[in-house]
């Protein structure tokens, strides 16, 4: 057994950093092929991530169990995403190349990410393109039957994959086809409709999990060799973000308080061009692909307040404050810049519709340029949606826009290899800390997603196979129970609930606390209030939910609390790092950091690290682990769209 | 700043009352009957499943058993929700699935009922919620290339033509709910089936292995218990994507050429089970 290593020890490999990687995956323990079915690997989730590590390390000959929430494993978020995948292809001669991917994601990610990560990862983009073809992706095509590019997200170099608006869909079902390929070749076991409710660690390596299943309500235990968690972001600890509804932090939660440590939490990203609140029943919100900025123009009435419906606000009266705040980059600024103007103006008392809380984004100069069928064609579908949603024409009047919580950038810390600090543990996709950052760039999720499952576990799980003790456990182990009897006594607790509020009702009041104080804009009064309550929306959380139904049979509002108890508890850990990084980066904006014309400041000197927090227990003060980022190939240079 | 509160635009219509006539099953093997509630708050810009939301909130409060029903993405491509709707798969409203059917399209004082989808091949498990694993089968009989993770060629090897690469993709937009099941008076599976076989079929990726596909798809759909096609084409009215019935025609041009014509596959002869 090798020696357990020091907590935050990265693993990168040293040296030229276009060498790293395959040096690495050299020095990486081989398995005998014959020895591979030996290991058992248990794939929680089954998004880009999931799936595809489940397929492969099932091609690979491991014996794999997967599990997803959902009734298949093809509804997973992933299948959401909208606008495309970056690889470093440079099919279209534009002057890409792996490099300036990797130059790109770093200063992206605003100096927060990990160098060899952020390298390798450009360098696997181009495999995950060949891959998904090979799969039979319907990705787009020239006429002359070459792969199709495009510009998303402000790159100056067109390196993005697409299949229509539903690029994410058809990767994901691409995944899934392979995913049931080895279900029915009998090497996967798959399990839906199943929730996992803790990790079971025996003798310090995560051997297996303890699931619910969600139709019979059943305790169910599972081991294992290795768990890999693919469970997804955190957005919906805001109540409102575009995540699907059943995104949670339940999974990479239990984890944590087995030993995970959770790094960067306060990373969360904001989207600009959502669809806004319309009313207090909200469960959701849509976000239209950010491309809509190439055409659209974003504008407030310069009268505050101004009740005037916006064909009858004339030029001279219009606030196009993108343009007027970043002449050179205008409507195109980064995600992060864009929402933060735009939550500005709203602050002021310039917002639109009947909320207060929108800006126009207004198509009629590009409509009067181009025609309408041109941007029919470019945004039809985008435009439908919108009316479908709003009930209003965006070809007659401005649409009304506001940012959204979209994908969390924070996630398990794991080091080069995806592992975590649980040994046996990996993380992957959304839910690992991982490539981004403090920022993600557009396209960029999905890349990592299958590059995570196709392409670097399957090499680095091989490590923790050939060179760790893995004597067999048994369910029966004691460590199973403890992991069991934990899960069901919190089940317990939810169903004993005498008071009359629904776990829905607390999730927004929550999601209001967050978004309030710990969202685009964050400050150390701000979050010490959120800090407060939260803990006491926690405590009412346990005298006043209302228990319906029972534990045995489905039951869909006992889940949702399960997931809203576990939210109430990771809030205060975002808040905490949010309180801790008094800096400002990426889409962490802290007020008391920022320039005298209002933008984002970083301060290398006391934060180019990552903050990777140890659990101690609820209410607990978390303990603080760093793990210093150096930059040998990017100089750190502040970000400047004026 | 203050929390995203309020009603949109400035010509909402006044909140509606809606009696709702909802299916109520605890179980797969129970009894199930249609339940009335009566909603005076539904906001017309509320989607169908927000209203759901709201009746479960009150049903809650009163420490009743809430409405089970499937959903995820609430944006029309995850496939989960499953609603027939006054009769109709996933509504009145065409190419829209359940989630982005807004409360606007019906009137103060409507009745509307609401059902699972009703197919052998789907047992419903608990009020609305159905089983549809059915699905996840048949495609992991040959709904899939048979490739493996490093093998692939450069995406730029085989050129595809554009033709051929957006009709794959007007087939593979199917996003698997089952409304075509749902709407077929025989439950016919044959428009999800023919989606993927049409998809694969029309790439070069996906030619080798097209008759083994096609023989295997069919045979684990028949299996599944879903009944045959008879041309009524409610699928194609109900499929919240659009998926045109021509897929069913080359579906079964994939199938008749495999089982007629092509060499014999093995272990999928025709005619046996």
């Amino acid at each position: 057994m090798i020696g357990t290593p020091s907590p935050l020890d990265s693993k990168c490999p040293t040296g030229p950093i276009a060498e790293r990687w395959d040096r690495h995956r050299f020095e990486l323990q081989l398995v005998n092929p014959a020895n591979k079915r030996r290991f058992h690997v248990l794939v929680i989730g089954t998004g880009l991530a999931g799936a595809s590590a489940a397929a492969s390390l099932a091609e690979l000959g491991y014996r794999v169990s997967a599990f997803c929430i959902q009734d298949s494993p093809r509804r997973a978020h992933s299948i959401a995403a909208q606008g495309g995948i970056n690889a470093a292809k440079n099919y279209p001669n534009d002057g890409d190349s792996i490099y300036r991917l990797f130059y790109d994601t770093v200063k992206g990610g605003d100096f927060r990410s990990r160098e060899s990560n952020v390298y390798r990862l450009a360098q696997v983009s181009n495999y995950i393109i060949d891959q998904c073809v090979a799969l039979g992706v319907p990705f787009a095509r020239e006429y002359g039957g070459v792969l199709s590019n495009r510009s998303f997200g402000g790159a100056q170099v067109s390196r993005t994959f697409y299949a229509r608006g539903q690029t994410g869909q058809q990767l994901l079902l691409g995944a899934y086809s392979a995913l049931m390929r080895q279900v029915g070749m009998g090497r996967v076991e798959l399990h839906t409709r199943r929730e996992m409710l803790d990790i079971v660690v025996v003798d310090g390596v995560a051997r297996g999990v303890v699931c619910r299943n969600l139709v019979s309500g059943d305790y169910e235990r599972y081991a294992g060799d290795a768990v890999l968690l693919c469970t997804g972001g955190y957005s919906n600890v805001f109540y409102l973000s575009t995540n699907a509804k059943a995104c949670n932090v339940t999974a990479a939660w239990r984890a944590h308080k087995r030993g995970a440590f959770f790094a960067n939490p306060c990373f969360t990203q904001i989207h600009p061009t959502c669809i806004p609140v319309s009313g207090s029943y909200q469960a959701k919100l849509t976000l239209m692909s950010e491309s809509l900025r190439n055409d659209g123009r974003v504008w407030v009435p310069k009268q505050s307040n101004n009740p005037r419906p916006p064909d009858q606000i004339p030029d001279e009266d219009r606030d196009y404050f993108l343009e007027r705040r970043y002449p050179s980059f205008g409507n195109l600024v980064p995600r992060d810049v864009a929402s933060r103007a735009a939550k500005e103006r709203c602050d002021a008392g310039f917002g639109v519709g009947a909320t207060r809380l929108a800006v126009y984004l207004d198509f009629r100069d590009a409509i009067q340029r181009d025609g309408v069928d041109v941007i029919r064609q470019k945004y039809g579908n985008l435009f439908q949606m919108y009316a479908k949603i709003t009930g209003e024409d965006p070809y007659e009047t401005p649409m009304r826009i506001y940012p959204a919580v979209h994908y969390t950038m924070g996630g398990l810390w794991v080091d080069y290899n995806l592992e975590s600090t649980v040994p046996g543990l990996f993380v992957l996709g959304e839910a690992n800390f991982s490539d981004h950052g403090a920022n993600r760039l557009g396209a960029s999720a999905l890349m990592q997603g299958l590059a995570d499952g196709f392409f670097i576990v399957p090499y680095t799980i091989g490590a923790h196979f050939a060179g760790r003790r893995l004597p067999k456990v048994a369910t029966e182990a004691a460590e199973f129970g403890e992991s069991e009897r934990s899960a069901r006594e919190r089940t317990e607790r939810l169903l004993a609930g005498k008071g009359k509020r629904s776990a829905d009702s607390f999730h927004r009041e929550l999601g209001k606390i967050m978004w309030d104080h710990c969202g685009m804009a964050r400050n150390a009064g701000g979050l010490a209030r959120a800090k407060e309550q939260v803990r006491s929306l926690r405590s009412q959380f346990w005298e006043d939910l209302s228990a319906v139904g029972d534990a045995g049979t489905m039951n869909q509002h006992l889940e949702h609390a399960g997931r809203v108890a576990d939210f109430l508890e990771f809030a205060e850990l975002i808040i905490e790092d949010a309180e801790y990084r008094t800096e400002s980066c990426g889409g962490h904006f802290r007020e008391e950091s920022q320039t005298d014309d209002g933008e984002a400041r970083r301060d290398d000197e006391s934060f180019a690290h990552v903050a990777a927090w140890q659990h101690r227990g609820v209410a607990q003060s978390p303990a603080l682990n760093k793990e210093e980022l150096s930059f040998e190939y990017v100089r750190p240079s502040q970000r400047s769209y004026k | 700043m203050s929390a995203p509160q309020g009603d949109r635009g400035t010509s909402a219509k006044a909140q509606m009352r809606i009696t709702l006539k909802v299916w109520r099953q605890e179980g797969p093997d129970r009894p199930g009957r249609m339940e009335t509630h009566r909603l005076d708050d539904v906001s017309p810009h509320m989607s169908f499943l927000e209203m759901l939301d709201v009746l479960n909130e009150h049903l809650v409060a009163a420490g009743r058993d809430p409405v089970a029903f499937d959903h995820d993405c609430r944006e029309g491509i995850c496939g989960a929700c499953s609603l027939v709707i006054d009769g109709q798969a996933h509504g009145p409203e065409a190419l829209t699935t359940a989630c982005q059917l807004h409360m606007r399209h019906y009137s103060d004082g409507d009745t509307i009922q609401v059902e699972p989808w009703r197919a052998r091949a789907f047992p419903v498990l608990k009020d609305l919620v159905v089983e549809r694993s059915a699905f996840d089968r048949i495609i992991a009989a040959g709904g899939f290339v048979s490739t493996h993770a490093g093998a692939a060629p450069d995406g730029n090897a085989i050129p595809v033509s554009k033709l051929d690469a957006d009709q794959a993709m007007d087939a593979a937009a199917c996003i698997g709910c089952g409304a075509c099941v749902a709407a077929c008076p025989n439950a016919s599976a044959m428009l999800f089936v023919a989606a993927k076989i049409s998809h694969l079929a029309l790439l070069p990726q996906g030619r080798p292995e097209q008759h083994r596909r096609a023989l295997a798809m069919i045979r684990a759909m028949d299996a599944e218990g879903f009944g045959n096609c008879s041309n009524h084409f409610e699928c194609m009215a109900a499929c919240p994507k659009g998926i045109s019935v021509d897929n069913i025609a080359r579906m079964n041009r994939e199938y008749l050429r495999a089982a007629s014509i092509e060499r014999p596959q093995p272990g999928l002869e025709v005619g046996t089970t």
